[in-house]
């Protein structure tokens, strides 16, 4: 690559080479729909009025219906806590699911999530950087990272054992679903957010 | 009591049920309907884009043929036989189904790989294969978005502006690529939860599930 191109182009909007957990934008590569034009059939695929303000969520809604099936699977896995897993612990399913498929704008904001749920800064800041949890981190912790990846490995990864070490852990049933649904969530998450367009650092 | 899954039965059946044999008011009927909105809008998911009322620019039949070649690429039997029976009782389907099982003998492999952004994480670089549709019998929008299907089940990473590019110039719209991208990643999630349950199915509730209900 043309280094002084290079150069310009990052002083200008810098994609970042690394994961972090710094609010970072996003651009899509294909057109989003106008604000101006959206219509109720828009914002019943956006569920949350003020989504219309993300470029993401207006390029989506070019076909309002599936966005509306998909934010309201969203919302149910990681907002419902009727029961199941802690959400901290589900948020770090999201973001050791974006770090091992490479979303480094998804896995920013789970890390950010799970932290302001009560997740371990230490834990999730070794996550995003190495790939991996340290060892000295808490026996859960480290299955529901295990159990998060072995699920997003093509072909899937999830076995009989990862149950069997789930429950001697004390996770419940339920406990377990939300993982398998959080974990399987983010590679649906992960693929539009990295297809579609590309993370900077914010531009001010 | 129908014998093959289908979109229109009456009364509805639902696909992650089907597939995995979970029947009413069982153990994994009780677990799932815990998170009833979820249970409701996966099903719902997969109608809007595997059953649409109106095929718009990218028809039925191709959408199956792309979710039993997706399903096919991660090596999911029954979900993969669902979707190709689907495929082969669709409009123009019987044609297609040989076209996907033959790709799928060169198609599958391991993921996720790919390259990240120069810097830092290029040690985690992971070399593997792309995938081109060379057939001429295949119509040039659907081997473009077969293409793409095998690209993000497998490489996600290695997105780029170019492979958006490269389906825009075989007729597909931006409203295309967002519905095709949406059909794609969702089976990667539908394709994990039917994989989960039915791992969950075969090593069977707790003890303590079957005298009472799990507390939550």
């Amino acid at each position: 690559m043309n280094v002084t191109e290079q150069t310009v182009s990052q002083t200008d909007t810098q994609e970042p080479d690394r994961f972090t957990k710094a609010q970072l934008d996003w651009h899509p590569w294909l057109e989003p729909l106008e604000e101006g034009n959206l219509t109720e059939a828009h914002y019943e695929g956006l569920v949350d009025r003020a989504r219309a303000k993300s470029p993401y969520f207006r390029l989506l809604a070019r076909d309002p219906e599936i966005l509306g099936a998909r934010t309201r699977s969203d919302k149910d896995i990681f907002y419902n806590v009727a029961g199941g897993l802690p959400r901290r612990e589900r948020e770090l399913a999201a973001t050791a699911v974006s770090r091992f498929n490479g979303c480094i704008y998804c896995a920013s904001v789970h890390a950010r999530f799970s932290e302001r749920q009560g997740g371990s800064p230490a834990a999730l800041a070794a996550l995003l950087e190495t790939g991996l949890l340290p060892h000295d981190t808490d026996l859960k912790w480290q299955l529901v990272e295990e159990i998060a990846r072995r699920v997003s490995e093509t072909p899937v990864g999830f076995s009989h054992v990862h149950i069997r070490m789930l429950r001697q852990a004390g996770f419940e049933d339920a406990e377990i679903l939300d993982l398998i649904n959080a974990s399987s969530f983010f590679n649906w998450a992960n693929r539009l957010m990295l297809s579609l367009g590309y993370p900077t650092f914010p531009s001010e | 009591m129908t014998t093959f899954f289908s979109f229109k039965a009456d009364p509805p059946l639902d696909l992650i049920d089907y597939v995995v044999g979970i029947d009413a008011d069982s153990w994994l009927d009780t677990l799932r309907r815990g998170r009833e909105v979820l249970r409701d809008n996966a099903q719902k998911s997969a109608e809007l884009l595997l059953n649409p009322l109106e095929d718009g620019e990218f028809l039925q039949t191709h959408r199956l043929a792309v979710a039993a070649f997706v399903a096919g690429l991660h090596g999911d039997t029954a979900i993969y036989r669902l979707y190709l029976d689907l495929l082969e009782r669709s409009e123009q389907g019987k044609e297609l189904s040989p076209v996907i099982k033959n790709l799928l003998r060169r198609g599958r492999t391991l993921g996720p790989y790919g390259a990240y952004p120069a810097g830092p994480l290029s040690v985690e670089d992971l070399n593997g294969s792309g995938f081109e549709v060379l057939d001429v019998n295949v119509d040039r929008s659907l081997a473009r978005a077969l293409e793409h299907a095998h690209f993000l089940t497998f490489h996600p990473r290695d997105a780029s502006v170019q492979a958006l590019e490269r389906l825009k110039e075989a007729g597909w719209t931006d409203t295309g690529i967002v519905t095709l991208s949406q059909l794609i990643s969702f089976l990667a999630f539908q394709i994990r939860i039917i994989h989960s349950l039915s791992v969950l199915r075969d090593v069977g509730p707790t003890a303590g599930d079957i005298l009472s209900e799990s507390p939550s």
